[in-house]
């Protein structure tokens, strides 16, 4: 089951509506409510990734029997130091996300902690491509 | 149609019901579908909020009550009375003339259900306390919250408080208190008035619980009717029988912020009405929240003073309430009441009878336990709604084509039950005109469709 979602730069208020629409599916899957919430948790993460630093972007979702696979792909600036971006409380967030309440640093961590699955495809000025995996079983 | 896990208080006449689709397209579950011209409510997806109570235009939903006889099988006819109840009367009726009328038409004994609230929030307090683990913890005070829960999500059926509401404490109260009088337990009846279906629904089938606390559910406006006319009948009324069961902080319980007033804790929320507390829900399920210790959820707007079998406007019942409340609160300064109550000396017991078993999720949007098969069916969900015209139109008889989607993938439905896939099949002649026809009146009934051809 195949599903897209388009990414607007600089439009928080319209985040979560991947994450949401990923809980109802699952739900009616019967997955088990902890996994539905850490895959709501870290899809909608790298949502915000995308829509803080990138320029626009596609979400796409793949759900089978065994697993879901979400795949963050964006246009923009790209991670230049990958070690830094996956340590706790690193942010490059612009002062102005950081007042909407985002950009505390706990982004890329928090997505690692609650997939199964995370590889980071990024070229400094072309875009990053995150994608997870978690497995049902 | 899978069997009913709940009793439902909710029930349509079909034989005044004309199908207008209003109930359906306002019930919050999509719960309802119209068959052979009637509303038919989905007994598991109803979570007995009312809403298409509220709605219907010709009065055929209605809220099924005990024959009000069935008092005179006991000798002890207790009536527990919910503050709420007080007010629906106006200013001019006082407190003690409603208890005394209600003994006039045929109870033996008169307590407000507010009088175990004290009670009440001591264990919910305790175990709050002892649950840090579980936040955020939600209040079981409204049933309808708890079913909405449990059917759609699923996930926060751990936080909720499996403490008995105040109306079970009160009962188990005073039926002690009569045995220690002497009463034969086999005498004493005890009578709640409730001003909802949900509370009904839960007495009769409780959730998490083997067996009601109470004997009988009296509705609201019944009682209403019945203490107002001998009002207005008898001006004199017994000047000696007081209205004092329940302390000033008490008696605001069942409306918004009752609880969370009562309640110790840092971040809580008090949200009412339904469509309110599931958008909150939805949050709180996703984590979106921070640091919540406690949240008040009740599914009719105003809570309690907002029930569907209230008398009168929901903001005047909150406004009397809450000025008995004052009044109440002056006199306990003043002296002229206490605030402990008969009931405390009894909390011992109350504690040792308090809480509920386990409450299990009852989820409605899973398509099957086996995931092959739900996965086929939201496969085919997906396909059946890409067909349909996104109208919305319930001409299908279900509230959204998204709900006729889920219909079809559950073999409750048929793809030719949309009026606009009738038209398409007749074009391409997989189906005749005639039999569009007998589809239609499987739906919406012979009368409905039986004019039109006779016109034609």
């Amino acid at each position: 089951m195949h599903n897209e979602f388009k990414v607007v730069e600089g439009d928080f208020a319209n985040a979560g509506k991947a994450s949401s629409e990923i809980k109802k599916t699952l739900k009616q899957l019967n997955i088990d409510n902890q996994k539905i919430k850490k895959i709501v948790v870290a899809v909608y993460e790298a949502e915000v990734n995308a829509i803080a630093h990138a320029y626009g972007g596609t979400i796409y979702v793949d759900i089978d029997q065994e697993k879901i696979v979400v795949v963050v792909d964006d246009v923009g600036p790209g991670i230049p130091d990958m070690d830094k971006a996956m340590t706790k409380g690193f942010s490059t967030a612009s002062a102005k996300v950081r007042e909407m309440g985002f950009g505390a640093g706990m982004g890329l961590p928090n997505i690692k902690n609650n997939v199964d699955e995370l590889e980071i495809k990024t070229e400094v000025g072309v875009g990053t491509e995150v994608k997870m995996v978690v497995n049902f079983q | 149609m899978s069997e009913s896990f709940f009793y439902h208080a909710l029930k349509i006449d079909h034989k005044i019901c004309y199908g207008c689709t209003l109930c359906m397209r306002n019930c919050p579950t999509e719960a309802i579908r119209v068959r052979n011209g009637k509303a038919t409510i989905y007994g598991n997806k109803c979570v007995d909020c009312g809403e298409c109570y509220k709605v219907c235009p010709s009065g055929a939903v209605y809220v099924a009550q005990d024959d009000f006889d069935n008092i005179y099988n006991f000798k002890y006819r207790v009536v527990l009375m919910p503050s709420v109840f007080l007010g629906q009367f106006s200013e001019d009726i006082r407190a003690s003339q409603v208890y005394s009328v209600i003994k006039d038409i045929g109870f033996t004994h008169v307590i407000e259900v507010e009088a175990a609230v004290a009670t009440h929030t001591k264990l919910t307090n305790k175990y709050i306390r002892e649950h840090e683990d579980r936040k955020p913890l939600i209040s079981t005070f409204c049933p309808a919250v708890v079913r909405l829960i449990q059917v759609k999500f699923p996930a926060l059926v751990d936080n909720l408080i499996p403490i008995k509401a105040p109306v079970d404490f009160t009962s188990i109260y005073i039926r002690k208190k009569l045995i220690d009088e002497g009463a034969d337990p086999n005498e004493i009846g005890v009578f709640y008035i409730t001003p909802c279906a949900a509370k009904i629904a839960a007495t009769k089938s409780p959730v998490g619980e083997a067996k009601s606390t109470v004997d009988g559910v009296l509705n609201m406006d019944t009682m209403y009717n019945m203490v107002y006319k001998q009002i207005k009948q008898h001006k004199e009324y017994d000047k000696t029988v007081s209205a004092n069961d329940a302390p000033s902080d008490s008696i605001l319980f069942a409306l918004t912020n009752g609880e969370k007033r009562l309640t110790h804790c840092k971040k809580s929320f008090a949200i009412d009405e339904i469509h309110n507390v599931m958008d909150f829900l939805e949050k709180v399920e996703n984590d979106d929240i921070e640091d919540l210790d406690f949240l008040e959820l009740r599914a009719c707007d105003e809570s309690c003073a907002g029930g569907i079998l209230t008398c009168g406007n929901r903001f005047l019942i909150n406004d009397r309430m809450t000025q008995r409340a004052r009044k109440l609160a002056d006199r306990e300064r003043n002296g002229e009441t206490s605030r402990r109550k008969e009931i405390h000396s009894q909390e011992e017991f109350l504690f040792a009878n308090s809480s509920v078993a386990k409450i299990m999720p009852r989820s409605m949007m899973v398509l099957d336990d086996d995931i092959s098969i739900a996965f086929e069916k939201l496969t085919r969900i997906k396909e059946i709604e890409a067909k349909l015209p996104q109208t919305d139109c319930n001409v299908c008889g279900a509230p959204s084509c998204h709900a006729l989607a889920e219909d079809i993938a559950c073999d409750e439905a048929k793809m030719s039950d949309c009026v606009f896939m009738q038209r398409n099949l007749e074009m391409r002649n997989s189906l005749k005109v005639e039999e569009s026809v007998e589809i239609m009146k499987k739906i919406w009934g012979e009368e409905k469709i039986k004019d039109y051809v006779l016109k034609k």
